[in-house]
């Protein structure tokens, strides 16, 4: 006679699962219940009277030309560093991924920005990039003017784009060697036999053996440069000059908090989530295909 | 319902009150102030701190830096959403607003009323008073720390260009900055246009030449106050700056550049500056060893009949939602701020100014301002207080003022890199700030400014 307690399949399952659910909808699904919400009305700072406006909040923010801008910012932002970050990357891991003498040491080295707080990461840049010390300094000295990021707008892009890029080689570089040791050596060693050279080894075997994790890693470089850049344009441009580093990310902030906008900023950051999504259901459509999973 | 319920509590914590006050050695009422300033500064606040819960036992000030006015604000906001508001608070001008429309605050005169503090408010600077004020003149928060905007320059290089005064008017100082350029100074001028620098720039060259920033009196008359310093003489002002700028006569200078202005004006690399009289502690600090200094009045455009400037800083609010006994505590301490004893102390180890006149009469009879490195910054007293304030230069009254100061700063960028002329740039500013102002005017339907 057996004696056994049964739970239906889904009530087990649900019970182990309810921790996890608590804890998603506490820290994701009400705060973004609430931003719905709040991009809807017209929230006075102090509590209060909060309007209802339907979708006005959305209609103001995409008739502004300033919030064209940012999109468009936050577009050139994510497509060249995302794309400098995963081409130095793969470079350098496929260096180290060599039998060469020191490559743990080169390792260590490059796996290191990655662990460096934004804010840190940005101060040192700010004063590497700084037009009138440090390197720059001396670039400007032959060529006056041709370093400004204080006014020219490019010039400004170009250094957040580099403080992002450079910490995001470091954590790319780990995933990337860790898929090139992930290869069996027999593989390589047989190309070699056959006598195909380096790039053509890279091309034909390597590279189709890492592409799930160069997927992998473009989703969530493009996921973070939306995301995680608000560090970095914080402390070295603030958003400027004219606008011109102004992310998405970074006008939710500047609206919402020192602006005290909640409501612009919660309809703005619906519009990046909405963004992020599309992005991210897009890559999974017409990149993943290329993608060979063993 | 509300009201009753309000009623009970405050008899309550009242009974409450008189109940704790009976026994003899009892423990000291604590509140709550956080303020914005950090670094050396905060130091000194928490010194004020100490001195008052030293001054008297009934009460026990808990003093709180939040980092900057910005986090300041944000975090009371914060906290009043949750019930857990300081007492006291410290706002950043610009603020004054938004407070003034949040109904979360308990008016400063009344408080002082209620409590038995007799306060003379004709002994504030009119200039300083009325920023603060309602338009029927009642004082909603305490003026704390102040300032106003001076011409810093350096004596020694105008020494070299034959003079000994600092130039008084807009034409001189061009004039003055190509003598300078012209006897091999490399930087003649410094300004700054990636912060907040609509204060110096705009807001107190507008109220100097007695020039509007918006229509119904700078936003005092209401909230459909309309920017209008694109028709003022203002664009002159900017017309001019970046023709010196093109010339370089004028030089940009800032903390993401690599150094700020004042550092700039300290270490000798620029010969003049346009900042608060604050900063004139730390410039007489940080200096160049021996290098001779001064601060001026901002200059006018000739013909100008000078009004009063601005006052810049922050003021004390107190807080709706608190106890008898804590407002009896927050009472007593901006009464002991007040002091003109607390201002000499305040003056001395900052470099703001004193906001009361008594405070200031107190200061010069304790000979504060006879010599180095006090020496000038009375100054800034005769600045603020050059003209009785008119409608216009008794302040600036508009919502949500921050962002039209980030606005601005975007704006002066685009002109000095020539992406726009002047003239676009500042309708642009006009434009976009009057949708900012739209914004808070639709956030606080039917509500008036008091």
């Amino acid at each position: 006679m057996e004696k056994r307690v049964t739970f239906g399949k889904w009530t087990i399952g649900i019970l182990f699962a309810v921790p996890q659910l608590l804890l998603i909808f506490t820290f994701f699904y009400w705060p973004a219940g609430q931003a719905v919400y709040w991009s809807l009305t017209l929230q006075q700072p102090w509590g209060g009277g909060n309007i209802w406006v339907g979708l006005d909040n959305f209609r103001s923010i995409l008739s502004n030309a300033d919030y064209w801008n940012s999109i468009t910012a936050s577009l050139i932002f994510a497509g060249i560093s995302t794309g400098l970050a995963m081409i130095i990357a793969l470079v350098l891991a496929a260096l180290t991924d060599r039998q060469l003498a020191g490559s743990r040491l080169y390792r260590v080295v490059l796996i290191w920005p990655y662990g460096i707080a934004a804010p840190a990461l940005a101060m040192a840049f700010r004063f590497i990039l700084a037009p009138e010390a440090g390197f720059m300094a001396v670039v400007n000295q032959f060529w006056p003017g041709f370093w400004d990021p204080g006014l020219d707008g490019a010039d400004a892009m170009a250094s957040i784009i580099v403080a992002f890029s450079w910490k995001y080689v470091g954590y790319n570089f780990i995933f990337f060697l860790a898929a090139f040791q992930a290869i069996p050596r027999s593989l390589i060693e047989a190309a070699a036999m056959d006598g195909s050279g380096i790039i053509r080894r890279f091309r034909d075997i390597q590279f189709p053996l890492i592409t799930p994790t160069i997927f992998f890693l473009l989703v969530i470089n493009i996921t973070e440069s939306f995301q995680d850049s608000f560090g970095i344009v914080d402390i070295m441009t603030s958003g400027g000059p004219a606008n011109a580093t102004n992310l998405m990310v970074y006008k939710i902030y500047s609206d919402g908090f020192r602006g005290l906008d909640y409501s612009g900023a919660a309809a703005q950051s619906i519009i990046l989530m909405l963004l992020i999504i599309l992005l991210t259901i897009f890559q999974f459509r017409f990149i993943e295909r290329r993608v060979h999973y063993r | 319902m509300t009201i009753i319920k309000r009623g009970l509590s405050a008899l309550a914590a009242g009974a409450l009150s008189t109940a704790l006050a009976v026994p003899a050695f009892a423990e000291p009422v604590k509140f709550d102030f956080w303020f914005g300033l950090s670094g050396d500064l905060a130091r000194v606040v928490d010194t004020l701190c100490k001195n008052f819960n030293a001054s008297q036992s009934d009460y026990e000030v808990v003093c709180t830096s939040q980092g900057n006015y910005d986090a300041t604000l944000q975090n009371t906001i914060a906290a009043f959403r949750a019930g857990k508001q300081p007492t006291v608070v410290q706002v950043y001008d610009v603020g004054t607003a938004t407070m003034m429309l949040s109904g979360a605050y308990k008016p400063a005169d009344k408080l002082m009323e209620e409590n038995g503090y007799k306060i003379d408010y004709s002994d504030y600077f009119p200039g300083i008073a009325r920023y603060y004020a309602t338009s029927k003149g009642e004082m909603l928060s305490f003026p704390f720390n102040s300032s106003t905007a001076l011409m810093y320059w350096n004596k020694d290089a105008f020494a070299k260009i034959g003079k000994t005064e600092a130039p008084k008017t807009w034409e001189d100082v061009g004039a003055d900055l190509k003598a300078l350029k012209d006897a091999g100074y490399d930087c003649p001028m410094a300004i700054n246009i990636s912060g907040n620098e609509s204060w110096q720039l705009m807001e107190q060259f507008s109220a100097i030449h007695n020039q509007p920033i918006a229509t119904k009196n700078n936003g005092y008359d209401g909230l459909d106050a309309r920017l209008e310093m694109n028709k003022t003489k203002f664009v002159q002002y900017v017309t001019d700056l970046k023709k010196w700028y093109d010339a370089g006569l004028i030089k940009i200078k800032s903390k993401d550049l690599g150094q700020d202005m004042v550092q700039a004006f300290a270490t000798g690399t620029c010969q003049v500056i346009m900042t608060s009289v604050g900063d004139h502690g730390t410039v007489g600090k940080t200096q160049k060893e021996g290098m001779n200094w001064d601060v001026a009045e901002l200059p006018v455009y000739a013909g100008t009949e000078r009004k009063n400037s601005l006052v810049g800083g922050a003021s004390l609010w107190v807080l709706s939602g608190k106890s008898d006994a804590e407002y009896k505590g927050a009472a007593a301490f901006l009464n002991f701020i007040h002091d003109p004893k607390t201002a000499l102390f305040w003056s001395t180890n900052t470099g703001y100014i004193p906001v009361t006149k008594s405070g200031f009469e107190y200061m010069k009879a304790n000979g504060f301002y006879d010599k180095a490195p006090f020496k000038g910054r009375e100054t800034a007293i005769a600045s603020l207080t050059a003209s009785e304030p008119t409608e216009i230069t008794r302040g600036i009254r508009l919502g949500n003022f921050t962002q039209i100061r980030a606005e601005f700063g975007t704006q002066m960028q685009a002109i000095f890199a020539n992406k726009v002329s002047v003239q676009e740039g500042i309708d642009n500013l006009v434009k976009n700030g009057n949708a900012i102002l739209d914004r808070f005017q639709q956030t606080y339907p039917n509500k008036t400014l008091p």
